[in-house]
């Protein structure tokens, strides 16, 4: 198994693996995080998404692959309900949070957006210092007080493996930092929050590799604390940070499995197709 | 050929041309402005010339500065009535500044070149700057005080040109009590006069306590009629201190004429001055002009109260144009669901900044002075009834007109802002638990403030130009009081003020003297420019600050 996974890394250090769970979990309402039932998802007549059902597995990376315009995005969008923004949206089914529909009318979305954080394709720091972007979330809850949010930012910014590079500049624009360096600054940021479901929309599609290492490392380190659902188009990638994968095609959930299965042995055909590269 | 054709140099040369012509015609424009506004302070040479028309005429020795010369016919010159020789084609003739407009009446006169003499530029020549009746040019002929000549000649200028700069500070001071001191007496006892109306019409109060107040209001009356006449004795004593001392001045036609100091302004010999006792002349005649009170019809003195006004217009319009505007653009942007509605309201918005000044005016005559002014009136001021207090022209009237008139302006621009605010940012915000609102506040508005600022600019360049609308809802030709003084409570929103765009007019259009008016509006012209050009850059200024603060891709 170790060797067929080496292919498909494709020269990647194997240091770059090393926080792979190999125990596998069994997956059940006890070890999710996040439960999607029967979801579909509208865009005025079209439908993006054509009923899945999903757990999220707790404390462990999830990757959502698939060719452009799956759905996949949108599947992590409705996890933490930013297609609200989207006027023609519309939902029908489940996505629970520990038991607790989110799409429930009583539910606070800025409260739930805090517990399911996300992280954009692109770096979209805010016009502000590197400080003010970390302690961002936590003035939105009314922290003031000067001590709790140095150490937060530091904290923070120490996870994301940022502290080093900018505790110097703290109070300086964080768009003078580089792509990689705000890619990881916006982490910061989403774990300032202490989320509990952190979730990653390609989060290095816009990055060199170097930097994309970077951020492959960080989500090693991030998902011993966090639960983790990343979209991604690199193939690689999800082979080389996710625990479990799932793969969808035209607003479908075509199989989901944990990485090792999907990538070696993919159940269907279309999944075979898709990771050999016959299209998409 | 063809081939310069398809590589686009035509189009090249066409565009850098049509750049070309509108830098030449802005710099042509500025230039003429400042030439002929700055030009005017400069201390001119007073020529001095015998005059006769044909051969057995009198001669008359004119004295006075050439304001201007031109090349006529003498055929048309001969058909205005003026006596040409025989023997000339063309003329030359020269506008001469006689001055003296109460000794002669006219104080500018065409002469023909032809029939003068050679100029000649005594060094003696003075130019008197009065009070009243415009300058005196002449030559010194004696000092006096109290009536007793007191020194002739060289000597009488030497002490003449003393004794001015002594009486000038008296001078100065009769016309601060004048103006402000006497002004806000007379502005308190105006209250007091209100004040006692009031109580007339208040039916509540029982005859015991209006009575009792009445007394009070009496015994505050007495105070200030006391100070007043105090005021007025100060200002008689200066008076006739300053009136003490007289000089006597001999005219072009050999009249004499006798000027007390108190109505000298100022006094110049302009043939005997170096080069840089002319710069000294001009800096103080231009720093006069900046921050002195007209004269004569405006035709003299300074656009200090035009200057004053013209600011405090732009300032209340912009604190009033720029919250209304932003809140506007954010809910239409932000809020509102964006459809057929929406759309009409945005193109209504835009198309209303295309209608003309002159609308806006005559709207805020009806609507602000006639309808809102006169409800306040009936409301609060029922005491000063029927004189008009907000429901007559006045400088806030002015300004909502013209916030009125420059809101689309910020709309637009503050819209075009937030729609250009990348989403992935408000996204970023909301990712984080903010609300609506908070990502609204904390990130798009800080974000969208340089367009913010950039309509501001707009509305600013556009206000403080606008001259129509203003002649109805609240600028006059002479506003006795600066909108802003000493007297409670200090910014008076309820008066007329003056205003640079119309005292451009009313001098140049309006004024019974075309002639001294005529390089005053060059003059207030380019200080409207200047004015304008301050205004920007200040808000320019603002704006990159705030852009370098929140830099971002989005600019």
């Amino acid at each position: 198994m170790k060797e067929e996974n080496k292919v498909l890394t494709h020269g990647v250090d194997p240091a770059a693996m090393r926080g792979r769970s190999s125990e596998k979990m069994v997956l059940s309402r006890e070890t999710a995080a996040m439960e999607i039932k029967a979801l579909k998802l509208f865009y005025g007549k079209d439908m993006a998404l054509k009923g899945v059902d999903l757990m999220i597995p707790k404390g462990r990376i999830t990757a959502f692959i698939g060719p452009s315009g799956c759905g996949k995005s949108s599947l992590l969008r409705c996890m933490n309900r930013m297609n609200d923004l989207i006027d023609s949206a519309r939902i029908e089914g489940e996505v629970l949070l520990h038991d607790e529909n989110i799409y429930d009318k009583g539910v606070d979305v800025a409260e739930l957006r805090r517990r399911v954080g996300m992280v954009f394709q692109k770096p979209n720091p805010f016009p502000k210092s590197i400080y003010e972007n970390v302690a961002y979330g936590l003035r939105l809850q009314g922290v003031k007080s000067r001590r709790v949010l140095d150490e937060v930012v530091e904290k923070s910014l120490r996870r994301a493996a940022l502290w080093d590079e900018v505790k110097d500049r703290l109070n300086e624009n964080a768009f003078g930092l580089s792509g990689g360096q705000q890619q990881r600054l916006v982490i910061a940021r989403a774990i300032a929050i202490e989320p509990e479901v952190l979730l990653l929309d390609e989060p290095a599609s816009a990055l060199d590799p170097l930097a994309t290492l970077k951020i492959e490392e960080l989500m090693f380190e991030l998902k011993e604390d966090y639960t983790i659902a990343i979209v991604t188009h690199n193939m690689q990638q999800a082979a080389r940070v996710s625990d479990y994968t799932a793969f969808m095609y035209m607003g479908e959930m075509v199989e989901f499995a944990d990485t090792d299965t999907l990538f070696t042995s993919p159940g269907k055909k279309q999944t075979e197709d898709y990771i050999t590269g016959r299209y998409g | 050929m063809n081939n310069w054709f398809r590589n686009g140099t035509p189009w090249v040369w066409l565009n850098a041309g049509a750049v070309s012509i509108s830098l030449i015609m802005v710099a042509g424009l500025l230039g003429m402005i400042a030439v002929n506004g700055l030009g005017h302070f400069w201390p001119k040479a007073v020529a001095e010339f015998d005059y006769t028309e044909g051969e057995d005429a009198e001669v008359q020795r004119v004295l006075g500065e050439v304001s201007r010369s031109e090349t006529m016919t003498a055929a048309a010159m001969r058909e205005a009535g003026y006596v040409v020789p025989e023997d000339e084609e063309i003329v030359t003739r020269h506008l001469i500044k006689r001055g003296n407009r109460d000794a002669t009446g006219r104080d500018f006169v065409w002469y023909i070149g032809e029939n003068a003499s050679e100029f000649r530029y005594p060094e003696n020549a003075m130019v008197l700057e009065r009070l009243t009746w415009g300058d005196l040019i002449g030559y010194l002929k004696d000092y006096r005080e109290d009536g007793e000549v007191v020194a002739e000649g060289d000597e009488a200028r030497e002490r003449f040109t003393e004794r001015l700069q002594e009486t000038s500070a008296s001078v100065q001071e009769i016309g601060r009590i004048e103006r402000f001191e006497i002004g806000a007496v007379n502005y308190e006892i105006e209250q007091i006069r209100l004040q006692q109306r009031a109580l007339d019409l208040n039916p509540q109060l029982s005859d015991e306590e209006r009575a009792e107040q009445a007394a009070l209001l009496d015994e505050q009356r007495a105070e200030f009629q006391e100070r007043y006449d105090a005021l007025e004795d100060r200002r008689n004593e200066l008076r006739r201190e300053v009136r003490r001392f007289a000089i006597t001045a001999e005219l072009m036609d050999g009249r004499e004429q006798e000027v007390v100091l108190a109505d000298i302004v100022r006094a110049t010999w302009p043939n005997d001055m170096s080069v840089p006792a002319k710069a000294r002349e001009y800096v103080s005649v231009f720093w006069d002009f900046v921050s002195g009170f007209p004269r004569e019809a405006n035709t003299e003195g300074g656009i200090l109260p035009a200057i004053f006004g013209t600011v405090l217009m732009v300032i209340i319009m912009s604190i009033v144009v720029t919250p209304f505007g932003v809140l506007a653009a954010i809910y239409l942007r932000e809020y509102a669901k964006q459809g057929p509605l929406v759309r009409t309201i945005r193109i209504s918005v835009n198309n209303l900044a295309g209608v003309p000044s002159i609308v806006f005016g005559v709207f805020g005559l009806g609507f602000f002075i006639y309808f809102l002014g006169g409800a306040i009136d009936r409301t609060f001021y029922p005491e000063a009834l029927p004189a008009p207090t907000y429901g007559s022209p006045a400088i806030i009237w002015a300004s909502l007109t013209l916030a009125l008139l420059t809101l689309p302006v910020v709309i637009v621009s503050t819209e075009e802002g937030l729609s250009r605010i990348p989403s992935t940012i408000r996204q970023g915000s909301l990712a984080l638990g903010a609300t609506k609102a908070e990502t609204l506040w904390r990130i798009v508005v800080p974000l969208a403030a340089p367009a913010m600022m950039t309509g501001l600019i707009l509305a600013v360049a556009r206000a403080a130009g606008e001259v129509a609308p203003l002649m109805l809802v609240g600028v006059v030709k002479l506003a006795p009081n600066l909108p802003i003084d000493g007297s409670f409570p200090f910014l008076h929103l309820d008066r007329a003020f003056m205003h640079l765009g119309f005292h451009i007019y009313d001098v140049g259009f309006q004024s019974p003297n075309v002639e001294a008016g005529r390089p005053l509006v060059y003059a207030t012209a380019l200080i409207l420019v200047l004015l304008i050009i301050v205004l920007n850059v200040t808000a320019v200024t603002i704006r990159n600050h705030l852009r370098e603060k929140y830099k971002s891709e989005s600019d």
